[in-house]
């Protein structure tokens, strides 16, 4: 494909995941000229043994942006991972080199894909709007920031952003905020799993309820209805999954250009540093280009936005492109994953499908500053599957069928995510001792967990214990503050407030500091509270769209 | 537990080799099997073929029938739009029988089943990590016994076998999750009889797995 830059756009959105893609979708559908620069390859235009190339694509296409056979070949290399897991959607390698040098490592590439679509390609699809305590965090209860917008400012957003992922939910969860009308498909109905949890959680006084999926609960927007693969996190090969492939598909055909393989290296400023004039970007035959734009938006997660940024270093902005405050890469926050498993002595049915049907959020609000956000989720994945248990066995025959057959059936799980609040001391910054496939210092995770995360995350567990044991259940292993993992969600990098002084951009997302320049991310979440931040990230670049058409 | 024509296509589908999910029925499965332009009409030879057949029979549980037809078909029409998995398991084969000629002084389909079992266990490729550019226990784990172990247990009856009509990468729709153990299916441990929760005794259990559209 051509990758030579266009003549002057009005917008460049650098990244095509779901915040670049609605953006461009939004702005192409209203006439303006869009190209989108993305670092990774588009993943339908690949070979039968599954190398990316250019162009081409096959017949048996949903649209632009899908095909399911080679959808079920990644499937295929998910289950039986010969590279290991990043190597399903081909992170790895110099181009996505990294360090991680804080007190708790970070595996970054496993976290995140780089290619049209970006992570929602990887991701499970749960889409959950914040709380209106998690706006206002400091006023409420005295830690963490205050978001300089409220919920209700990002409340019509929202209910846009669930139409356009095509969200099944219910209206059944008592704990959420108010909210104006259904959500556009039905929720999926709860798991045999979750009929037994719910007698135990009555008991216990636990409110349980449906979970909102970015998953077609019934065709929707041309895309299949989920036909059960089980496989969600990480391929969806029926397309009933929301991937930011539709808004790439939708923006493109709306006129916006989008160039694969096509990472940029840095944004450019005029003479007097306050305004990007281009976005440069490499190309795979070694060549760099510029393209330039009346307006750029950065789209491209918490790690890769504000390492773009320091990247893009000048004489007039020494420190970092829009980091007049020191605050570019400060404050990384990730939500910790908590959970207690065990096993009953009957048959839980778990791994036909694989998301989740039931959560809670009675453990959401904090009642003050002593502990974070809690959100449990009820699994349908728990224990090993019987394939996967299969193809790792050492034992054949009858043995590995009895064996399977006595790993496989009984096991319950509880899970929950955990709010991480934000420090300065987490950050992500470049280190300069290590470079990527094009010379770039690589970004450097520093992470690590504080008191009140651990308390959280020992809250979270003595919860699942407790419901373990109403049902009855064998408890098997608890997922605690020693050895917690992220939940692979980025935020907080390029935060947003009014203060010019102590964040990187302002409530329309645009960076103090220069004034062509915006940042759709979850990088601008000044909080992060405990749902997971895509349909937040969905809001807010709606929200953008919205506005930069209003500039435009 | 017999493997059907449906197993088959399952399996291939779960691998990304086209077939109508949504035609699989015992009229048509002929020529669902075959439609399109075969990248190689004989991927496979004979002797590997039966090769596959001899290995499936120790490492697939002994209650399974069928198992000649499904590796047959199944590896025909896989590798037949994977031409580069089909030398190495071509490759793989080469390997276990030059084990074979050298412990047990014949090609490995020639050996009884105990003797087909021992050799895998003496090669390593019980514990052995699958890799298709490993050393040689690898690559025989990856090309030939995983490739047989993912066709089966990715399949309805192999599933079913272990106590899930629906396993992973079988789009077995999404009834049976919500469903719970119908008493045909439950074969394993913790077996419970006294009816607790939902249930479903229909065996009709893949009746949601079309991926059509």
């Amino acid at each position: 494909m051509d990758r030579t830059p266009s003549d002057r756009v009005d917008v460049c959105v650098v990244g095509s995941g779901p915040a670049g893609a609605l953006v461009a979708s939004r702005l192409a559908a209203a006439g303006h000229e869009v190209v989108v620069l993305e670092a990774g390859p588009r993943f339908d235009a690949e070979s039968a043994s599954g190398d990316e190339t250019d162009g081409g694509g096959s017949e048996d296409r949903d649209g632009p942006g899908f095909d399911r056979d080679s959808r079920r070949r990644r499937m295929e290399r998910a289950i039986r991972p010969v590279d290991g897991p990043e190597a399903v959607w081909g992170m790895g390698g110099d181009r996505d080199a990294f360090s991680s040098s804080g007190e708790r490592g970070y595996p970054l590439n496993r976290a995140r894909v780089k290619g049209v679509g970006g992570s929602t390609l990887h991701w499970q699809g749960m889409v959950m709007r914040l709380h209106e305590q998690d706006f206002a965090l400091r006023s409420s209860v005295g830690v963490g920031a205050d978001w300089p917008i409220s919920y209700a400012d990002l409340r019509p957003y929202y209910a846009a952003a669930e139409r356009e992922l095509g969200v099944a939910g219910a209206s059944d969860n008592p704990f959420a905020p108010p909210r104006e009308t259904p959500h556009p498909l039905p929720a999926f109905p709860p798991s045999y799993s979750d009929s037994l949890f719910a007698p135990a959680c009555e008991r216990l006084g636990i409110a349980t309820h449906s979970v909102p999926n970015a998953r077609n609960s019934a065709p929707f927007d041309g895309a299949s209805a989920c036909v059960g693969y089980g496989t969600c996190e990480p391929v969806c090969p029926s397309g009933a999954k929301y991937t930011a492939e539709r808004h790439v598909s939708r923006a493109e055909a709306a006129g916006a250009r989008v160039v694969d393989r096509a990472p940029v290296q840095r944004l450019e400023h005029d003479a007097t540093g306050e305004r990007v004039t281009a976005a440069v970007y490499a190309t795979p035959d070694g060549r760099e280009h510029q393209q330039e734009a009346r307006a750029f938006v950065v789209a491209c997660g918490g790690v890769e936005t504000p390492r773009l940024l320091l990247l893009s270093e000048s004489e007039r902005h020494p420190d970092g492109l829009a980091n007049s405050s020191g605050r570019v890469g400060r404050y990384f926050m990730d939500h910790l994953f908590a959970g207690v498993g065990g096993s009953l002595d009957r048959p839980t049915r778990q791994h036909h499908v694989g998301f989740n049907t039931t959560e809670s959020h009675q453990f959401y609000d904090r009642p003050g500053p002593e502990r974070g956000a809690i959100k449990l989720e009820f699994l349908n994945y728990a224990g090993p599957s019987p394939v996967e248990a299969a193809l790792a066995a050492d034992e054949f025959g009858d043995d590995l069928l009895d064996s399977l057959r006595e790993r496989y059936g009984t096991h319950v799980a509880v899970g929950a995510l955990v709010e991480q609040l934000p420090r300065a001391a987490n950050r992500v910054r470049l280190d300069p001792s290590r470079t990527d496939d094009r010379g770039n210092p690589v970004p450097d995770v520093v992470w690590r967990l504080d008191e009140h995360t651990r308390r959280t995350i020992e809250g979270a567990n003595e919860i699942q214990r407790e419901i373990l044991a109403e049902l009855g259940a064998t408890v098997e292993w608890t997922v605690g503050p020693e050895n917690t993992g992220p939940a692979f969600h980025h935020m907080g990098t390029t935060r947003m407030g009014d203060d010019p002084a102590a964040s990187v951009v302002d409530a329309n997302l645009r960076t103090h500091d220069l004034s062509n320049l915006w940042i759709a991310s979850s990088s601008v979440f000044p909080t992060g509270g405990a749902m997971n931040p895509t349909l937040t990230i969905a809001a807010l670049a709606l929200r953008l769209a919205e506005d930069l058409v209003g500039r435009l | 537990m017999q493997l059907t024509r449906r197993d088959v296509l399952a399996a291939l589908a779960a691998g990304g080799v086209a077939v109508a999910a949504a035609d699989v029925d015992d009229g048509r499965v002929e020529a669902a099997l075959l439609e399109g332009t075969p990248l190689d009409p004989d991927p496979l030879s004979g002797h590997v073929l039966e090769t596959l057949v001899a290995v499936a029979e120790v490492v697939y549980p002994s209650t399974v029938e069928g198992v000649d037809s499904f590796v047959e078909q199944y590896s025909v029409a896989r590798l037949r739009r994977r031409p580069a998995d089909a030398g190495g398991v071509a490759d793989a084969v080469t390997t276990l029988d030059q084990y074979s000629r050298e412990w047990f002084d014949g090609p490995f389909r020639s050996l009884d089943a105990a003797t087909r079992a021992t050799l895998l266990d003496q090669m390593a490729v019980d514990t052995a990590d699958p890799d298709p550019t490993g050393e040689e226990p690898a690559r025989v784990r990856h090309f030939v016994v995983n490739e047989l172990l993912f066709a089966l247990y990715a399949s309805p009856t192999g599933g079913r076998l272990v106590g899930i009509e629906n396993p992973l990468g079988h789009p077995g729709g999404t009834a049976s999750y919500q469903r719970g153990p119908p008493a045909d299916v439950w074969s394993g441990v913790g077996r419970t009889d006294d009816g607790d929760g939902p249930s479903n005794p229909s065996d009709s259990v893949d009746s949601g797995g079309t991926d059509g559209g």
